[in-house]
């Protein structure tokens, strides 16, 4: 039986005691004196260092490979191509189209041909000039539009005779007799840029076969279950050979969720050489490397009735893929399925086309899929409410479609605090006293948005646990927890370790977690999709509760009293009715363990069944989904087209906050990312494929002086399904910070921006646009004031 | 190859390493001391931060003979978090740990972590000259060393914090803590 089966959102007795609480993460010491150990700072006797030759071409044919004066330099050791590993991968199991190496075309700048081993990395870089490598240059495919119209040469041969990755078309309800019956139709085109994830460590593993034959990976990964998967296809290995681990993890915000090339290179160099490989990929190949946000041009029409109710959305998206598929299947489901919330509209179509290009491959980055059409929409729904003469909050909670309710898509919603999260960044950002009364250049805009906490897609089909726990108990008063969900930072082992001890009544540092070790702990499916906290304490609630029911029956045996009468808490087990008895939590765990031999306990968890009766209507049905709303302020100065912004008012719903202080630090991070991402992050390549700016000054992220003040509210509507209550917090807070901003700045000067990044050139472009409509529609007098300088 | 002495975390230290390897290579790579991180490989992120003579440096733009004579300090050569209980050290200046680091893990700023020793440093060099600094300074701090979890929010309260606590004066309430107050949210 599954979690959500046998326990309620409530605490374990009378009140939570570590739930709820901002406790100390489990990692935090050994992270604030640099203890921590990540991918690289593993060094391991006798290691040799890797590195990894790359195209320098956009798309081109493999003539030949010679390595031969590579190997011949002193301290190579191996020097491996395509043709050592040829078998195709993907994460989606339907669309394996990548190899480790390249075997017969490179698709992209950056793509992976060659892999050295050496006694350290300058001989390793050395070894790599000395690969002499033919190549028949083919035409590269650098607009998306040109890839959906022209189908030769293609990009990948499997492909249905064209350069589509993907198309997905679904309709519900009668959305054209809506638009002829509305009201209001607004029409809109949209444009969405790349972005990536950028985090601060760079991709890096670690293999080494041991003398028995296993191979051990060490992987800077947030997938590690896939990866071991992956890598037993790759490497033609049996999967009980191969034992994967994550060690701590430098960040990650979807761009560790793909196997990756330098993982398969390490054990297959390892396994050549018989010595431990290392390779830590530069920052510009991380930026090659890439997954990040697809650039999508979108198309929507919204129809109303004059009060504001929305009667139709009709979407069309043409979505930017790169070279390979990565998650691209469940990418371009996600543009359209995950925008059916939090407002409720009868008729909804979408038509979503992902094409191959020649450049770094797109996949999922924070807020998957889901960015790019809610700043589309969430600016359209701004125009209708203008249009209308509606107040952008009024038109956002008068469509608002409820809680435990049905999507028109057939999503299942559950739980759902978003008008709560509309009140707080109302009352937060002053908006019935601020908006429209700010001074000319300055402005408020505000959106909404809804996210999955996780998906009953278990992108490999298969009827076993999504989330697996194992309890191991110790008669030391030890519990350890063996959980195989990735903390990739987000806290998911501090959240495993604060619920085994609410509910075991333990201190909470007497739980230790072992994670993401495929060797000692179940599997779980990874930290991507929002899926972690939900999943994964659902299956520790499962395994704890066990455990507990065994304590509890020790310890009423030993004192032959009724069972209902032992409460476990605070570090003792209690008699309910005798205050006299009490025993330590040691001293019950001894009688578990006299009473039941060797103590353990496993929970798990899985989805209950989701989603619309239709083709692809599993994809993006959560068992809960999160809200949010945001209330942004910009200043745009009119002399330079420079956006700053001074504040964000964020309100989030992630059900009950487990550790509230980590859901605002996943608040904070998503508003500052989205912010980022629309003002100063670009990820593009030149028209030769080339990067142009892979570094970390290139590339621009901001600084402590750039990110905005940021204003959190955590709003907790108690979902039933999940832990406690729980939805998530990761991801759903970036997707309304960016139609926020796109307000806010029509708030403040008039311009409906709709090409992200807002740049300042833009900005001045759309101004003078403005100006020269006005002067058309206001004649000679509007002329003169302007040549005076009257509307500067 | 060329034979090294470093002072670093005030042990003097020999090893020898190629000429052209920087400062943080020898640290992570000679001296095992991987607690400085590697981002970007040339200056742009401020993960690889050590202090040099008290003074906030990019161990990876540094060239490793450049730091000799030097003092160099980690963030393994702040005082580490887990001898908070100690009593030996009861009663002195700091209880036992750097304010810095136990700010920073109580106030959420460790998210991923991996920006976390370079931001520390830079951020105790902050409070060694400028022991009650403005939020402004502490940006400004700051700005050299990128995190991409945070969104700097809980870090630069955890610097607040720092300080305040310094100071006796009561730690910074956020927005989130304000809006809870019903909850009477516990400061741990």
């Amino acid at each position: 039986m599954a979690a959500r089966d046998i326990h309620g959102v409530e605490a374990p007795w009378e009140e939570f005691r570590i739930v709820g609480k901002s406790h100390r993460k489990i990692d935090g010491v050994s992270k604030a004196t640099g203890e921590a150990v990540y991918a690289d700072d593993i060094l391991l006797p006798g290691m040799l260092h890797a590195k990894t030759l790359r195209s320098p071409h956009a798309h081109a044919r493999i003539l030949s490979i010679d390595t031969s004066r590579a190997l011949a330099l002193p301290g190579v050791h191996a020097v491996i191509t395509g043709a050592d590993l040829s078998i195709q991968y993907g994460v989606i199991p339907w669309t394996p189209d990548e190899t480790a190496l390249a075997t017969e075309k490179v698709r992209f700048i950056g793509d992976e041909v060659a892999a050295v081993a050496a006694v350290d990395e300058d001989t390793a870089n050395a070894a790599l000039e000395l690969i002499d490598v033919e190549y028949e240059e083919l035409h590269a495919f650098l607009d998306p539009r040109e890839s959906l119209e022209r189908d030769a040469p293609q990009i990948h041969a499997s492909r249905k005779e064209n350069n589509v990755s993907k198309h997905v078309e679904l309709d519900f309800g009668d959305v054209d007799g809506a638009q002829e019956s509305a009201d209001l139709v607004v029409e809109g085109s949209y444009r969405f840029h790349g972005s990536t994830h950028a985090a601060i460590e760079p991709h890096c593993a670690v293999a080494r076969v041991a003398a028995d034959g296993v191979l051990t990976l060490w992987s800077s990964t947030q997938i590690s279950h896939y990866v071991h998967r992956a890598l037993a296809r790759v490497l033609e290995w049996e999967p009980q050979r191969i034992r994967v681990i994550q060690p701590c993890l430098g960040g990650a915000f979807g761009g560790k969720s793909d196997p990756f090339s330098l993982e398969f290179c390490v054990a297959k160099l390892a396994q050549l050489t018989g010595r431990p490989v290392k390779m830590l990929w530069t920052r510009e190949e991380v930026f090659y490397a890439h997954r990040g946000r697809h650039p999508m041009e979108l198309d929507y029409t919204t129809s109303a009735t004059k009060d504001g109710k929305i009667t139709s959305v009709d979407a069309r998206i043409l979505i930017d893929g790169g070279s390979y598929s990565s998650f691209g299947l469940v990418t371009t489901y996600y543009s359209g399925q995950l925008l059916s919330g939090p407002y409720d509209f009868p008729a909804y179509r979408f038509d979503s086309t992902r094409v191959f290009t020649n450049k770094p491959p797109c996949g999922p980055k924070r807020g998957h899929g889901s960015v790019q059409p809610r700043f589309a929409f969430e600016c359209q729904l701004d125009e209708v409410a203008e249009q209308l003469g509606l107040d952008p909050i009024e038109i956002r909670r008068k469509n608002f479609h409820g809680e435990h309710t049905k999507t028109v898509n057939g999503q299942r919603i559950t739980s759902s605090g978003f008008m709560e999260c509309l009140d707080k960044v109302e009352r937060g950002s002053d908006w019935t006293e601020r908006r429209g009364k700010l001074p000319r250049g300055r402005g408020l805009g505000v959106a909404g948005s809804m996210y999955i906490s996780g998906t009953n897609y278990p992108i490999y089909p298969n009827e076993m646990p999504q989330a697996g726990i194992q309890l191991k108990v110790d008669r030391s008063g030890l519990v350890t927890v063996f959980s195989g969900a990735n903390d990739i930072g987000q806290g998911s082992s501090s959240v495993v370790r604060y619920i085994v001890a609410e509910e075991l009544g333990m201190d909470h540092e007497d739980v230790r977690v072992i994670a993401a070790d495929s060797d000692l702990c179940p599997v779980d499916l990874g930290a991507y999709s929002s899926r972690v906290t939900f999943m994964v304490g659902n299956a520790t609630i499962d395994a704890a509760r066990k455990l507990r029911a065994k304590i509890v029956t020790a310890v009423a045996e030993k004192w032959e009293v009724e069972e209902r009468r032992v409460r476990l808490i605070e570090g003792r087990a209690i008699d309910l009715e005798d205050p006299e008895q009490v025993l330590t939590t040691r001293e019950a765990f001894e009688l578990a363990e006299a009473r039941f031999d060797t103590l353990g306990s496993t929970g798990s968890y899985n989805t209950p069944t989701l989603g619309g009766d239709y083709r692809g209507g599993s994809i993006g049905a959560s068992p809960a989904y999160s809200f949010t709303a945001h209330v942004v302020e910009v200043d745009v100065d009119e002399e330079t087209g420079r956006i700053t912004v001074p504040k964000v008012w964020c309100a989030h719903d992630c059900g009950r906050a487990l550790n509230p202080r980590l859901v605002a630090g996943q608040i904070e991070g998503s508003v500052y990312m989205g912010i980022a991402e629309a003002l100063l992050e670009e990820h593009k390549v030149n028209r030769f494929g080339l990067h142009s700016g892979p570094s970390l000054l290139d590339y621009r992220l901001p600084t402590a002086i750039d990110t905005p003040d940021i204003e959190t509210f955590i709003v907790e509507s108690i979902d039933p399904e999940g832990p406690y209550g729980a939805k998530e917090a990761g991801e759903g807070p970036l997707h309304s910070a960016i139609p926020a901003l796109a307000n806010a700045i029509h708030d403040a000067v008039g311009i409906r921006l709709r090409e992200l990044p807002f740049t300042p050139a833009k900005v001045l472009a759309a101004l003078r646009e403005k100006r020269e409509r006005e002067r058309e529609a206001g004649g000679g007098a509007a002329t003169a004031m302007e040549s005076q300088g009257g509307l500067g | 190859m060329r034979v090294l002495t470093l002072d670093v975390n005030g042990d003097q230290q020999e090893t020898a390493a190629p000429d052209h390897w920087t400062l943080l290579e020898v640290l992570r790579y000679r001296l095992g001391l991987t607690g400085s991180k590697q981002g970007c490989d040339k200056g742009d992120c401020g993960a690889c931060t050590v202090l040099v003579d008290g003074k906030p440096v990019l161990s990876c733009l540094t060239l490793s003979a450049e730091a000799q004579g030097c003092s160099v300090q980690t963030i393994e050569g702040l005082r580490p978090a887990h001898l908070k209980r100690s009593e030996a050290l009861e009663g002195t200046a700091t209880g036992g740990i750097d304010p810095v680091q136990d700010a920073f893990d109580r106030c959420g700023a460790l998210q991923c972590g991996f920006c976390q020793p370079g931001m520390m440093l830079s951020a105790r060099a902050l409070l060694d000259r400028t022991p009650n600094p403005s939020r402004e300074e502490i940006q400004k701090a700051l700005s050299g060393n990128l995190c991409r979890c945070t969104g700097y929010t809980q870090i630069i309260e955890a610097v607040e914090t720092a300080v305040a606590e310094s100071f006796g004066a009561d730690a910074p309430r956020p927005s989130w803590v304000e809006d809870r107050e019903h909850l009477r949210e516990e400061t741990l």
